[in-house]
């Protein structure tokens, strides 16, 4: 135990020391352990941020399908609905297409029809009067009985 | 194997617990122990001077492993602090670092066997040599008393002058005039007592560690080509690596003890009672 100035000597190394440390080695220490703690939380708070968006698109996308997929549905639907219904109306129209054309047919084959009996009409009294003709030729004067005859020939 | 032509275990110890003194004015004080200096001095520029050379290339990006080491401890010492000190630790915390790095670097001067520095020393032809600048007490009161001084300090600081006197005066019994002078004896010896313990409690661990290691050398001494020596040789190979192990705790601890102690009483000075 003999105290000297050594204990002086000691004590201004202590003060250098601590100064030299206060100054130059905890700032740089602490900062570069403050920045990255700042860094990794920053990243930490992006991976988060980014977790949370990819969840939220994902389930903006999912909506979307959703979404889609069902519109794409109420379209088949509807093209099915109306191909149906042009389907129904071709065949409403060659119904009635089909029956105009077998009025019409049925009118014309009546109007032959009523034609050839007239015709044939024309022709029997035609035939009645020259059968006519020839019976009365020698008693009936032609000029005489022309009114007569013609009204026969409009009677048959 | 150390000097003197007549070697006896007295002489062993004493030499070993002897100072490479230089004297330079009247009476015992002006008197340097050189080893101690130089020993503290190269202690403090390798153990501080580590720290700096990470911190000035320190990335902050990710570390290396050693970085890693480095921060880890800077770590340990901020939260150290933290748990003492609520106020700032812009100083508290780097004397702290200071205090436990600079310790522990002389304590582990301990450990490097004292016959390989008497030899070496004495080879370079110093006749003595005390490699464990904290076995020395002017190291311990060196620092102890420097505490004192930034407790007295940091206790103005934080109470102001008047404050601080006023709690000298009053505090702990109370503010009846009566009583000032008890207060005053009792926060005198509070105070003191405070550089003295701490400087007391390294210097004795160390020298006595050094003194342990000294009596184990002193047994390896008694080695001789006989039976009895042969075993004393290898108990004292034993017994030296055991203290050693243990040493490592020792020396971690007592920087450790020192370190949290002065933040302690630095920490009560911003204490208001």
């Amino acid at each position: 135990m003999n105290i000297n100035a050594t204990l002086l000597v000691q004590a201004l190394s202590f003060a250098a020391l601590i100064w030299f440390t206060v100054s130059f080695v905890w700032p740089m220490l602490t900062d570069a352990i403050d920045d990255r703690n700042k860094r990794i939380a920053d990243g930490l708070a992006a991976a988060e941020k980014g977790r949370q968006a990819l969840e939220l698109s994902s389930r903006q996308a999912e909506e979307a399908l959703k979404e889609a997929r069902a519109r794409a549905a109420e379209i088949l639907a509807q093209a099915d609905k109306r191909a149906t219904e042009m389907i129904e109306q071709a065949k409403n129209q060659a119904r009635d297409e089909g029956a105009r054309e077998k009025i019409a047919a049925k009118a014309e084959i009546d109007q032959e029809y009523a034609r050839a009996r007239e015709q044939l009409r024309e022709h029997v009294a035609a035939l009645a009067v020259a059968g006519a003709e020839k019976i009365l030729r020698r008693e009936v004067d032609a000029k005489a009985h022309g009114d007569l005859l013609s009204a026969i020939r409009q009677q048959i | 194997m150390a000097a003197g032509t007549d070697l006896t275990p007295s002489s062993y110890i004493a030499h070993h617990l002897t100072n490479l003194r230089v004297t330079f004015g009247e009476g015992g004080f002006w008197t340097l122990n050189v080893d101690t200096i130089v020993m503290g001095w190269l202690m403090g520029i390798i153990g501080i001077g580590t720290f700096w050379l990470v911190a000035r290339t320190a990335t902050r990006g990710v570390p290396g492993r050693f970085q890693g080491f480095i921060e880890l401890i800077v770590e340990f010492v901020d939260n150290t602090i933290k748990d003492v000190f609520p106020g700032s630790r812009k100083f508290l915390a780097p004397l702290a670092l200071t205090i436990f790095v600079w310790v522990f670097m002389m304590n582990a001067m301990d450990l490097v066997p004292i016959d390989w520095v008497a030899m070496i020393m004495h080879g370079l032809g110093f006749s003595a040599w005390k490699a464990v600048p904290t076995t020395d007490i002017n190291t311990t009161f060196g620092m102890s008393w420097s505490v004192f001084f930034l407790v007295i300090f940091f206790s103005f600081k934080a109470k102001g002058v008047g404050g601080y006197l006023h709690e000298l005066f009053t505090a702990p019994f109370g503010s009846n005039p009566i009583l000032w002078i008890p207060n005053l004896v009792l926060n005198i010896v509070e105070l003191l007592a405070k550089p003295i313990s701490l400087g007391m409690r390294l210097f004795g661990n160390m020298y006595a560690g050094e003194l342990v290691f000294m009596l184990l050398g002193l047994l390896a001494s008694v080695a001789a080509l006989t039976i009895g020596g042969l075993a004393a040789g290898a108990a004292s190979l034993v017994l030296t690596w055991a203290w050693a192990v243990f040493h490592i705790l020792i020396i971690l601890l007592q920087a450790f003890i020192f370190m949290v102690l002065a933040a302690v009483y630095i920490a009560m000075a911003h204490e208001h009672h």
